[in-house]
C-alpha cells in the first residue's frame, strides 16, 4: 500500500505512508533488524566464552591482521561504491549503476578470497569445528585449540555466518546488475570451486552455497524477470551496508582483542 | 525531515550533500580504522582496550548507518522505531554477561 500511494500520480489524494518510505524498503529494514539479532546472538556467545575462560587464545600475528584489516578497507570501500550506485540509480544512471554494482561486488569477492585464505591457515592449526570433533583429526595436545575449543567453535560460526551473508550479498548484487547474465557466471564460478580446491578447503564448501545460490537466483529471475528500479538498488545498496556494519564489530572484537604481540 | 517526506525526496536530500561526503564518511571509517589498528599494539589494559574500540565501532556504526545506510535522511518515527528497537533487543542480551563473570569468580563444578 505504501509504494501504491508513494508511486501513484495523485500521491497527495492518499494519506502519507506511516514511515515516509516504500514497503520493500521498511521490509529490508526489517530483516535487518532480525539479522542484527542473529550476529549479535553470535558476538554475545563469543564475548560470554572469552568472559568465562581467562586463558583465551591470541592467535592472530601481524599476518592475520595486516590480511584483516586489508578485508576492512575491502568492505568499507565497496560501501562507498554501493553508495554512488544507489545515487547513480536516482539519477537514472544505469550504466554507471552497472560499473558501481559490480566494483561493490568485486570488492566483496576480495574480501571473501581473502578471508577464505585467512580460514585456510587456521584450519592448518587445527581450527576447525570438524576436527574438534574427530579423533584422528583433533587438535594436539598443548595447543590452543586443545585447551580452549570454545574459540574455534564461536569464531567460525561467527565469520563464516558473515561470510555467508557477505558471499550472499555478492549474488544479490549480481542479480540486480546483471539479471540473466549473471547465471553462466555463477555455473563457472561453482565449477571452479567444485572442481580446482581440495575437498577441505573452505573454497569447497562455499561452491556448494554458489550452487544453491545459482539454482535460487535462476527460478527468481526467469519466473519474475524485471529491470531492477533505483529502489531496487537502494534496498540491495541496504543488505550491503548491513553486512559491512556488521564487520565493523567482528574486526576489533574478535581480531583486534585476539592479537598476538611478540 | 517532517512525516510528508517521499522517497524522492529522501534520495534529493542525500544527493544534494553530493559525492564529497561519501568520501568524507568512508575517509574517516578508514581513519578510525586505522587507530583501532594502532590501538591493538598498545598493549593496554584490556578492558581499557575493549571500552575504547566499542567507542570506535559505535561510531563507525553510527556514520554507516546515519550516511551510507541513509538513515539520517528519513522520517523521525522511523529513526526512532527501528533504532530503539535494536538497541532494547540487543541490550537485552547484555544479561548473560553476569552469568559469564560468575563462572570466573566462581569456577565450573568439574
Amino acid at each position: 500500500m505504501a509504494d501504491a500511494v508513494l508511486h501513484h500520480p495523485e500521491a497527495q489524494v492518499y494519506e502519507s505512508p506511516l514511515f515516509g518510505t516504500y514497503s520493500k524498503k521498511l521490509g529490508m529494514w526489517l530483516f535487518i533488524l532480525s539479522d542484527s539479532l542473529t550476529f549479535g546472538a553470535l558476538l554475545f556467545a563469543y564475548s560470554y566464552a572469552r568472559i568465562s575462560n581467562p586463558a583465551w587464545p591470541t592467535p592472530f600475528g601481524s599476518h592475520s591482521i595486516v590480511n584483516a584489516t586489508i578485508m576492512t578497507g575491502f568492505l568499507l570501500s565497496s560501501s562507498l561504491t554501493m553508495v554512488l550506485a544507489v545515487s547513480a540509480a536516482s539519477r537514472g544512471l544505469k550504466k554507471a549503476v552497472t560499473g558501481w554494482l559490480l566494483a561493490t561486488m568485486f570488492f566483496g569477492a576480495g574480501f571473501v578470497v581473502l578471508h577464505a585464505m585467512e580460514w585456510n591457515g587456521l584450519q592448518r592449526e587445527g581450527l576447525w569445528p570438524i576436527s574438534l570433533m574427530l579423533g584422528d583429526k583433533a587438535p594436539a595436545e598443548g595447543t590452543f585449540v586443545h585447551a580452549i575449543p570454545q574459540f574455534g567453535g564461536t569464531f567460525v560460526a561467527l565469520t563464516g555466518m558473515h561470510m555467508l551473508h557477505v558471499t550472499i550479498g555478492v549474488i544479490y548484487l549480481g542479480v540486480v546488475a546483471l539479471r540473466k547474465k549473471w547465471l553462466p557466471v555463477l555455473v563457472v564460478l561453482w565449477a571452479l570451486a567444485f572442481f580446482l580446491t581440495p575437498s577441505s578447503s573452505p573454497f569447497h564448501y562455499g561452491s556448494f552455497a554458489i550452487l544453491i545460490a545459482a539454482a535460487i537466483c535462476a527460478i527468481i529471475l526467469f519466473l519474475k524477470p524485471k529491470d531492477y528500479t533505483p529502489d531496487d538498488v537502494e534496498v540491495a545498496g541496504l543488505y550491503w551496508h548491513f553486512v559491512d556494519l556488521v564487520w565493523m564489530f567482528i574486526f576489533p572484537l574478535v581480531y583486534l582483542m585476539s592479537t598476538r604481540i611478540q | 525531515m517532517n512525516e510528508e517526506t517521499t522517497t524522492a525526496q529522501v534520495m534529493e536530500a542525500h544527493t544534494h550533500h553530493g559525492h564529497a561526503q561519501f568520501l568524507y564518511v568512508w575517509g574517516a571509517l578508514l581513519v578510525l580504522t586505522g587507530v583501532e589498528v594502532f590501538l591493538a599494539y598498545q598493549n593496554l589494559q584490556p578492558v581499557k582496550m575493549l571500552s575504547i574500540l566499542l567507542v570506535l565501532s559505535f561510531v563507525k556504526a553510527a556514520l554507516i548507518i546515519g550516511y551510507f545506510m541513509h538513515m539520517k535522511f528519513e522520517i523521525a518515527r522511523m529513526r526512532w522505531v527501528l533504532m530503539t528497537a535494536l538497541v532494547i533487543c540487543l541490550g537485552l542480551m547484555s544479561m548473560f554477561f553476569a552469568d559469564a563473570a560468575r563462572i570466573l569468580s566462581i569456577g565450573v563444578r568439574q
